[in-house]
């Protein structure tokens, strides 16, 4: 196994780390492979800046056993 | 043929997290939010005849709960048998204090912080949108509702490796959209 990471690979690490399930051994191989990447540096500090974006804004969705509970409520008054 | 048409069928899934954030903001509960969303659908789908087709129908939804949102503030008001402004002393010890004392704080932004929040909010919900509706589900799980990586391959039968594709596009597509005015 090569430490030397190809580019497609460092930006999947790059998303599992946004999650905080990049292995140890992961993130050591996607910081060397920002040492040299530009492009990866671009994608991974994008990347960062969503991350705390999504943290920032505080959004929250409806739980899913309410959406389902309304469509069907919806779907009995649409065949009254 | 008017320019927008109502299609019921899919408003859970097109508006609820839309409607649920708007609310959730003025309103301060989650389960009376649930409540002000659904009577919004149902309002709606009872007046959809009045449905003239000049607006699209996300406008027409909000536009139908700001007044649930309203008629809410207003029963909660009759219920107490008083229609007057409420100002609710943080404790008892500070009671009589001057209401001058009570204005802005000039150094607090946590108003135009709501505000923003909430124009964010809906940037994202927006941009979630331009997504394939799989992509956007799995999407949403992970990052706004932060479900197991097992737990969403589980449902949706996919491979990690599958969920990581997808999320990577997602996150691509998402960045690319946020990018002007967000990023």
């Amino acid at each position: 196994m090569s430490i030397f990471l190809k580019c497609e690979e460092a930006n999947i690490i790059c998303d599992k780390n946004q999650y905080k399930e990049a292995s140890f051994w992961d993130s050591v191989k996607l910081n060397i492979h920002l040492i040299y990447c530009k492009f990866c540096r671009q994608y991974s500090a994008r990347n960062n800046r969503l991350t705390k974006l999504f943290k920032k804004s505080t959004i929250k969705t409806m739980p899913s056993d309410y959406k389902t509970a309304m469509k069907e409520r919806l779907r009995q008054e649409m065949t009254k | 043929m008017p320019e927008h048409q109502l299609d019921p069928t899919k408003w859970v899934d097109a508006y609820a997290d839309y409607l649920y954030n708007y609310t959730i903001v003025k309103v301060n509960d989650h389960e009376v939010a649930q409540d002000l969303i659904s009577e919004t659908f149902l309002a709606g789908l009872k007046s959809a005849k009045r449905f003239k087709g000049e607006a699209t129908e996300r406008t027409w939804l909000i536009s139908i709960l700001k007044r649930k949102i309203i008629d809410h503030y207003r029963r909660k008001n009759s219920k107490k048998g008083k229609a007057e402004v409420h100002i609710d002393y943080r404790d008892e010890d500070s009671e009589g204090e001057w209401l001058e004392e009570r204005v802005r704080d000039p150094f607090d932004r946590t108003a135009e912080d709501t505000m923003e929040n909430e124009e964010l909010g809906e940037a994202i919900l927006k941009c979630l949108d331009t997504l394939s509706d799989k992509h956007a589900t799995i999407f949403r799980m992970k990052t706004i509702d932060n479900f197991d990586t097992e737990a969403i391959c589980n449902e949706f039968e996919i491979t990690p490796s599958n969920l990581w594709v997808i999320i990577h596009r997602a996150r691509t597509a998402m960045a690319k959209c946020l990018e002007n005015s967000w990023l």
